[in-house]
C-alpha cells in the first residue's frame, strides 16, 4: 500500500512537472478563449462595416422600399444617367449601384433592375435587396387585385402547437434535448479524459519500456501495483488539469467577453444546444410562466443520482480504457507500433458518442439507447445521456441502472485482470512487434 | 542451513519453448555464484524468478531455507541486465524513490545515499536530471541503488557492461567488499575473466537445463586432463624435436622453436604421469619453466556448451 501510494505521488509528479505538461495547461485556456475572442471579434468586426449602395431610381414604385437598415446603408442618387450614377458610386466607394429603370408598369419596371459592383456582390446583398423588391412587388400585385395592406397583414398567421403531459401539465418542448445535451457533456467528459490521459498512461508505460527502468522497479513492486500506481497517478494529474483548466477558462472567458462587451446571453446555457431547442428557449424567455416551467424541469433532473453516477461511470470506465491502453504501452516497443491496437480502443468511445447523440437525444428510452446504456464499453457515455430525464418510473428504470453499473464492475474486473497479465509479460519483451495471437499467449503464461 | 537460496527442480514454460528444464541449484551462503550460459540459456528467466518477476510453472525457490515469498524481495539487490533510469527525473531524487521501493524510509535512504555518492564521487550529480549523466555515470547510480538496502542476496546481470576499466575494477572491488560483509552473490555474466577472478562457485545454463555446478576449484580439477607446458633450452632445438616426437604422443604434442628455446604443449595419455614427463626432459635438456595446465573457465564453458551441442545432435 505504501508502495502504491509511493508510485501513485512519483506518476503525478513526474506529469505535473513535465514541461510540455505545463505548457498545455497554461497554453490551452489561452488558446481557446483567444480562439473564441478573435471569432467573436472578427464577426463583428465584419457586421460592423455597413455596406453602402447607391440606389438610382428612375421609377414611381420604389419609394420607402430601400431604407437605411444596421446591415445595409443606401444613397439615394437622383437625376443623373445610370453611368454617372455608376461613376460616382466607384469614386466614393460604395459596394454597389442598383438602378431601376422607370417604366409604365411595375413588372417592365422590375424587369429592367440591375445591380452594378466592383467585384460579384455577395449573396447576403443581393438576397436582401431581392426581398426587398419582392415585398414591394407583391404589395403593389395584391394592391391591384383590390387587397389591402391592412387584410395583408390578417394574411399572415403564426401558429405554435401547446403542449400538455398526460396529468396536465403544461410541458415544454426542447427539454429533452436539453437534458440529454447535460448527460451528453458528462459522456463527452468521459469520452475525452479517457482518450487524452489513457494515451498518457500509455505512453508513460513505452517511456518505461524504452529507458530500461521497469525491470529495476518490478523486482521491488507488483507489475500490478506500477501499473495501478500509474493509472492513478496519471488520471489525478489529468483531474488536476481538468481543473486549472475549467477554473481559468471560466475567468479568462469573462475577462474576455466583458472587455470586448459582449451580450452575454449570445453565451448562455443555450449556446450549444440543438436548434429546435435554441428556438424554444428564445421564445420561452418572453413568458415567465415558460421559464418557470423549464426551471422546474431542470429541477427534476435527478442530479444526485447523476453526479454519484458520473463518479461511478467515470472511475470505473477511465480504469477499464485506461488499464487496456497499459497493455498496449507494455506489449509495443515505441508508439508508432501502437496503431493497429488504438482503433478497437476508439471505436466503442466513439460508437457511444455518435448513438449518443443520433439515437439517445431522439429516443431516451429507445432500444438502441436502452442496448448500449447496458454494453459495458459504451455504458459510461450512453448511460449518463439517459439519466437526466430521471430515473424510475417515467425515466431510466432502476433495474437498467443497476444492471449496467454490475456489467460494468463484472467487465472492469475481467478487463483489468487480462490487461495486468499482457502487461505483466509484455513490459518485458523488448524488440517484438507482438500479434493478437501472441498477446493470447501471453494470457496463459504463468 | 549452509545454502542462501535452493532451487528445487524448476520447469519455465513459454508457449512450447522451455526457458528452464529441471533446473536445481544450490547457492551457498557468503559466495560469489558465477550463473554462466550462452544467451538464451535460461539465465535471465533463473534470475527473473529469484526476483518474483516473472513464477515457475512448477518447483520450489527456497529463500534462506524458506520457500521464496513477497516479503524476501526486501533481502534481495537485483541490477538486471537491461537497466535504466527514468530520463527527466532528477538522480537524487530517483535515488530515493528506488530505495524506498525497496522498502527503505525517506531519511534512512538519503543518509545512505549521501555516503554512496560522496564513495563513488557523484556527489555533485544529484540534483541533476539523469539525461545529463554520463552511461558510466547512470550505471554507477544503479549499482548504488542496487546494494543501498544491504540485501542479503545480491544478483548482478552482466554488472560490468557499460563502465569502463577503471570504474569496472572499482565496481569489482565493491562486490568483494559487500561478500566480505556477509553478502551472497550472484553474478551472471559472459565476460570469463571476471568469473575466474572473482566466483567460487559457477553454474553452467544451456539450452534450459543445467550442464554443470559446483565449486569453481573442483571442476577446474575435474576438468584437469594431463595437460603439461614446459620451456625447454638445447643447443640444437631441433634436434631435441624429433627426439621428443619419438616419445610423447604425438596427435596431442605441439612444439614452437624459437631461437634456442623449444617450447612444448603435450597432452600425455595414461603411459606417463608428470613426475615421469619432468624427470625425462630433465635428463635431455635445461628446463626453463614446467606447469600443469589448468583449463580456464572460458575453455570449460566452450567445451562443455560444444559437447552438449554435439549430444543434441
Amino acid at each position: 500500500m505504501d508502495k502504491l501510494l509511493l508510485i501513485i505521488k512519483r506518476e503525478y509528479l513526474a506529469k505535473v512537472r513535465n514541461r510540455s505538461f505545463i505548457v498545455m495547461t497554461v497554453l490551452s485556456p489561452l488558446l481557446i478563449v483567444g480562439m473564441i475572442a478573435v471569432v467573436v471579434f472578427l464577426t463583428r468586426m465584419n457586421n460592423d462595416q455597413k455596406k453602402v449602395i447607391g440606389i438610382l431610381d428612375e421609377s414611381t414604385y420604389f419609394d420607402n422600399v430601400f431604407i437605411t437598415g444596421p446591415e445595409l446603408a443606401f444613397v439615394d442618387l437622383r437625376n443623373i444617367t445610370p453611368e454617372e450614377a455608376k461613376d460616382s458610386v466607384a469614386s466614393m466607394g460604395y459596394y454597389g449601384l442598383l438602378h431601376i429603370p422607370g417604366d409604365a408598369t411595375i413588372e417592365a419596371v422590375a424587369e429592367g433592375i440591375q445591380f452594378y459592383s466592383a467585384k460579384s456582390p455577395s449573396i447576403t446583398v443581393t438576397g436582401m435587396l431581392e426581398m426587398r423588391i419582392a415585398k414591394r412587388l407583391r404589395e403593389e400585385k395584391l394592391r391591384q387585385i383590390g387587397v389591402s395592406e391592412q387584410m395583408v397583414n390578417e394574411l399572415v398567421a403564426n401558429f405554435e402547437i401547446p403542449t400538455t403531459t398526460f396529468s396536465g401539465e403544461r410541458s415544454v418542448k426542447g427539454i429533452n434535448e436539453i437534458k440529454a445535451a447535460i448527460g451528453g457533456g458528462f459522456g463527452y467528459l468521459i469520452m475525452m479524459f479517457i482518450i487524452i490521459y489513457g494515451a498518457f498512461v500509455m505512453r508513460s508505460v513505452i517511456e518505461e519500456k524504452t529507458s530500461r527502468i521497469i525491470e529495476v522497479i518490478i523486482s521491488s513492486v507488483k507489475p500490478f501495483q506500477l501499473m495501478l500506481g500509474k493509472i492513478i497517478g496519471t488520471s489525478l494529474a489529468g483531474i488536476t488539469q481538468f481543473v486549472i483548466w475549467i477554473l481559468s477558462a471560466g475567468v479568462l472567458g469573462f475577462l474576455a467577453f466583458s472587455f470586448m462587451g459582449v451580450d452575454w446571453q449570445e453565451f448562455g446555457p443555450g449556446a450549444n444546444l440543438p436548434p429546435e431547442a435554441m428556438e424554444t428557449i428564445e421564445e420561452a424567455s418572453a413568458s415567465n410562466e415558460v421559464l418557470q416551467l423549464y426551471v422546474a424541469e431542470m429541477l427534476r433532473i435527478p442530479w444526485g443520482t447523476l453526479i454519484v453516477s458520473f463518479m461511478i461511470y467515470f472511475t470505473l470506465g477511465y480504469l477499464i480504457y485506461s488499464s487496456v491502453y497499459a497493455a498496449i504501452g507494455a506489449a509495443v516497443d515505441n508508439e508508432t507500433d501502437t496503431q493497429q491496437f488504438m482503433f478497437p480502443v476508439i471505436m466503442p468511445l466513439m460508437l457511444a458518442v455518435y448513438v449518443g447523440f443520433f439515437s439517445v437525444f431522439e429516443n431516451p428510452n429507445g432500444p438502441i439507447a436502452v442496448g448500449f446504456s447496458l454494453f459495458p464499453l459504451t455504458s459510461p457515455i450512453v448511460m449518463l445521456m439517459r439519466l437526466p430525464g430521471g430515473v424510475g418510473a417515467d425515466g431510466v428504470p432502476w433495474w437498467q441502472l443497476f444492471a449496467s453499473i454490475a456489467l460494468l464492475v463484472v467487465t472492469f474486473i475481467g478487463i483489468v485482470w487480462l490487461a495486468a497479465r499482457i502487461y505483466r509479460v509484455g513490459i518485458l519483451m523488448y524488440g517484438k512487434k507482438p500479434t493478437y495471437k501472441e498477446l493470447y499467449k501471453w494470457l496463459k503464461y504463468k | 542451513m549452509s545454502n542462501l537460496l535452493e532451487a528445487k527442480d524448476l520447469y519455465k514454460w513459454y508457449g512450447d519453448h522451455a526457458a528452464l528444464d529441471h533446473v536445481n541449484l544450490e547457492i551457498p551462503k557468503g559466495s560469489i555464484f558465477g550463473l554462466l550460459g550462452p544467451n538464451g540459456a535460461g539465465k535471465t528467466t533463473l534470475i527473473r524468478i529469484i526476483n518474483q518477476i516473472t513464477h515457475p510453472d512448477s518447483g520450489v525457490v527456497y529463500f534462506n531455507g524458506a520457500p521464496l515469498e513477497r516479503e524476501h524481495i526486501a533481502r534481495i539487490g537485483y541490477l538486471p541486465e537491461e537497466r535504466g533510469l527514468y530520463k527527466s527525473m532528477k538522480v537524487g531524487e530517483q535515488a530515493v524513490y528506488l530505495s524506498r521501493l525497496k522498502g527503505l524510509s525517506k531519511l534512512e535512504a538519503k543518509d545512505r545515499l549521501r555516503y554512496w555518492f560522496e564513495k563513488f564521487d557523484i556527489t555533485p550529480w544529484w540534483g541533476k536530471k539523469v539525461q545529463e549523466l554520463s552511461k558510466g555515470m547512470a550505471q554507477k547510480v544503479q549499482f548504488i541503488v542496487t546494494v543501498l538496502h544491504e540485501p542479503t542476496l545480491l544478483i548482478f546481470d552482466e554488472p560490468f557492461s557499460g563502465f569502463d576499466p577503471i570504474n569496472a575494477t572499482m565496481i569489482k572491488d565493491e562486490i568483494l567488499q559487500l561478500r566480505d560483509k556477509g553478502a551472497t552473490v550472484i553474478f551472471s555474466t559472459h565476460r570469463m575473466e571476471s568469473v575466474e577472478e572473482m566466483c567460487d562457485h559457477i553454474a553452467l545454463l544451456n539450452r534450459s537445463q543445467k550442464i554443470l555446478d559446483g565449486k569453481l576449484s573442483d571442476i577446474k580439477k575435474a576438468y584437469r586432463n594431463n595437460t603439461y607446458e614446459a620451456g625447454l633450452l638445447h643447443g640444437q632445438p631441433a634436434q631435441l624435436r624429433e627426439e621428443l616426437l619419438a616419445i610423447l604422443p604425438d596427435t596431442a604434442t605441439r612444439m614452437q622453436i624459437s631461437g634456442e628455446e623449444l617450447k612444448l604443449h603435450v597432452q600425455l595419455d595414461n603411459g606417463m604421469d608428470s613426475r615421469s614427463l619432468l624427470h625425462m626432459l630433465n635428463e635431455k635438456a635445461e628446463v626453463l619453466f614446467f606447469n600443469e595446465v589448468i583449463p580456464s573457465a572460458n575453455d570449460i564453458f566452450i567445451q562443455t556448451v560444444k559437447k552438449e551441442a554435439a549430444h543434441h545432435g
